[in-house]
């Protein structure tokens, strides 16, 4: 396999005081479905944010497709804006709380950024949305607002929304978290087409772990700033080596266990 | 007589009848110099709350300490030094000017607040999703901070033109013939002051009744998600 | 004419503490007169109620200066037309204008604050048989009174500066000895810095003094979960 899509080299992130990743090592390869699990605190967003460039680090150095993110030197320096953007452009998110626009309707959600980023014609923008919502089941949407829809509708969008901008990582971070049960299943299923149909890296923080072991390659368990153990799915859920991965996956497993 | 028009003090209901046109000359002085000062601190508050923000500190603190200063001292004296210490530099305004100037300065250290309330209102999340589809600054401001903000800012200022309207009466003291000043000096001529303030009162509680209203219904008209791009 | 700019300071401050009392009385006054109103606005009896959204809307809806004015020039009138003798003078004007206008603003601050206290408090107080005003003294309003606290500061500083308009009706505040001084120097620049500068202060002690007041009450803040 080639070099790693994304790669952390002694990454470090601080809260103030609160040590949120140290000196973390970690990478992805191409095409590689990962998920991350963990306690929550344990950094597993902050891995997310700071790709996305929503998080600065303190200390390392962060690739993204061969290429440095924040160059190090005495510290970390902020590479330029346009270095940044077209970092960017390489990743999609998909966020907890969905973060959909809530002023403009479903299909300009989706288009907003491909036209005025991406600089497409709106006719080939809205063919290219289209196409998406119906990958997500939600051509008759189209012209609701995002109030106008459940929450796992709102995701399935913001999914959408991502693809839209033809990114070769996908970032999910909790996607699943802030939706009612009974909503989760569709959000899941059309992330499970995503992984199965195509050729997109995918980086996933999540609480489901039934899902998490059917579809990624790679499991990665955090704990304090740290990765614990890593491994494929069925290594990790059936045989973890670490006692500390073995305490977690008891406790989410059987939650309601006296 | 005054503006043309001429009292008639033969009954109570007379005189108010004949004194209406008066006052209503003197409101519309009050609502032109309620939305030129209005006019002023929304530019005004706009400057001061750019420059709040601004990431150098040697541009925000002067005008966090002007804009307290404006919002802690009283319209009366400010308006007090415009009128007399402008001159003494050149500068010769009108006193309907000066008035609307001082109303447009106290009231856009409120203005102020209201932009950056109204910016800081937009959920994190927001941004977060701009950037996460890399949307220039420029955009991401125009088209998703702004759309989202002007709900919560217009119905606030809207307020703020309300309560301007309440303050124009202090430029009567720099000889500003809005509505309370012809009420006075009607009162001063004809020795009766109970009808003319007491009309003043009543035509107050009518505009801002309607007033209110207005911003009220602009208030439910504007969708909490922000002004819809389709 | 060439006077010190230290010679004005004498008359400022005899005119400080005119504007001082005047802060002071019509902020307390203005507070009592709040609770009355905001609390007289949420009453389940009508008339209590009428009353109170009247006083509010009235005093909400037209000028301080109006109010000032028509209480000491046309309260005199009508009080003759009635047989009454209602010249009050410019002190009692001043005090009563200032805490009547500030009370309608006041009352409206207590109504949302006492709204804001949650329905669950009045549920509990309702499940251990309190009596409405038990509930109401011992329940809402310790609750809603940390969440008056910030607009009420805002309140008694737009107070202080609308203490200023008295000397319209030549009562002996510092606008009004500014202004004496201004006719007598024609030193405009000086005297209204100074001005200025001294509500300025006044307005920074005050705002000291309410977010003392506030962090005392902070402790009836209610829990959050």
């Amino acid at each position: 396999m080639s070099d790693p899509i994304i790669r952390f080299d002694n990454v470090v992130k601080r809260f103030g005081d609160h040590t949120v990743l140290d000196r973390l090592n970690f990478t992805v390869n191409r095409g590689e479905k990962v998920t991350i699990i963990g306690p929550s605190g344990s950094g597993k967003s902050t891995v997310l944010r700071i790709l996305m460039t929503l998080e600065g680090i303190e200390g390392g150095v962060v690739h993204v497709g061969g290429e440095p993110l924040w160059h190090e030197a005495d510290g970390v320096t902020p590479a330029s804006e346009a270095h940044l953007r077209r970092k960017r452009a390489e990743m999609g998110m998909v966020f907890q709380q969905f973060n959909l626009f809530p002023h403009m309707t479903v299909l300009r959600n989706i288009t907003e950024a491909p036209v005025r980023v991406l600089g497409l014609p709106k006719a080939e923008a809205k063919a290219r949305a289209e196409e998406l919502l119906e990958l997500v089941g939600l051509t008759e949407h189209m012209a609701k607002f995002p109030h106008q829809l459940s929450g796992g509708q709102q995701q399935r969008v913001a999914i959408a929304r991502a693809l839209a901008m033809r990114p070769s990582i996908l970032l999910f971070d909790e996607p699943t978290s802030a939706l009612d049960p009974e909503l989760v299943g569709e959000v899941l299923g059309v992330i499970r087409r995503l992984a199965e149909e195509h050729d997109l890296t995918m980086l996933l923080v999540t609480h489901e772990m039934r899902f998490a072991r059917e579809v990624s390659d790679r499991v990665v368990f955090f704990d304090q700033g740290r990765i614990r153990e890593e491994g494929a799915p069925e290594e990790i859920f059936t045989d973890p080596s670490e006692e500390r991965t073995r305490e977690f996956l008891k406790t989410t497993l059987e939650p309601s266990s006296p | 007589m005054l503006f043309g028009f001429e009292w008639d003090l033969s009954s109570p209901l007379a005189f108010a009848v004949s004194i209406l046109p008066m006052l209503l000359t003197g409101m519309w002085v009050t609502i032109q110099a309620a939305v030129l000062g209005f006019a002023l601190a929304l530019v005004l508050g706009l400057v001061w709350a750019v420059l709040k923000a601004a990431p150098l500190r040697i541009i925000a603190w002067p005008a966090a300490v002007v804009t307290e200063f404006l919002r802690d001292t009283p319209l009366l004296v400010q308006l007090f030094f415009l009128y007399y210490v402008l001159p003494e530099y050149g500068i010769v305004l009108p006193a309907f000017m000066t008035g609307a100037l001082a109303l447009g300065l106290q009231y856009s250290a409120y203005t102020a607040e209201v932009y950056r309330a109204g910016l800081q209102a937009v959920p994190r999340g927001q941004h977060e999703a701009a950037l996460a589809l890399n949307l220039t600054p420029a955009r991401k401001f125009t088209h998703i901070v702004v759309p989202q903000a002007i709900p919560r800012i217009v119905p606030a200022m809207g307020n703020y033109l309300v309560s301007i309207m309440k303050d124009v009466p202090v430029l009567s003291v720099v000889t500003v013939l809005e509505m309370l000043n012809v009420a006075r000096i009607i009162g001063d001529r004809t020795f009766d002051y109970l009808i003319p303030l007491s009309m003043v009162g009543a035509i107050y509680l009518v505009m801002t009744l309607i007033a209110s209203a207005g911003v009220r219904a602009l208030d439910t008209y504007l969708p909490k998600e922000g002004i819809p791009l389709k | 004419m060439d006077v010190h700019w230290t010679e004005y300071l004498p008359p400022l401050l005899e005119g400080a503490w005119v504007t001082i009392r005047l802060t002071v009385f019509s902020t307390l006054l203005g507070a009592i007169l709040a609770f009355a109103a905001g609390v007289g606005r949420l009453s389940r009896n009508a008339a209590l109620r009428a009353v109170s959204v009247a006083y509010i809307e009235v005093f909400r809806g037209t000028s301080l200066l109006v109010q000032l004015f028509w209480l000491y020039f046309a309260l005199p009138l009508a009080g003759q037309a009635v047989g009454l003798d209602l010249r009050i003078p410019p002190v009692i004007a001043g005090i009563l204008a200032l805490s009547l206008n500030i009370g309608a603003y006041g009352a409206e601050v207590v109504r949302g604050a006492i709204q804001s206290v949650h329905t669950g408090q009045h549920e509990a107080a309702l499940a251990l048989n309190f009596t409405p005003r038990q509930t109401l003294a011992r329940v809402t309003i310790p609750q809603a009174i940390p969440e008056m606290m910030p607009s009420f500061g805002n309140l008694a500083v737009q107070n202080l500066k609308d203490t200023a308009l008295v000397s319209l009706i030549s009562l002996g505040d510092m606008t009004f000895r500014a202004e004496q001084i201004r006719n007598f120097t024609q030193d405009s620049v000086t005297v209204y810095s100074m001005l200025l500068a001294m509500y300025f202060g006044m307005a920074l002690v005050l705002t000291a003094m309410m977010r003392g007041i506030e962090h005392s009450v902070g402790r009836w803040r209610p829990v959050r979960s």
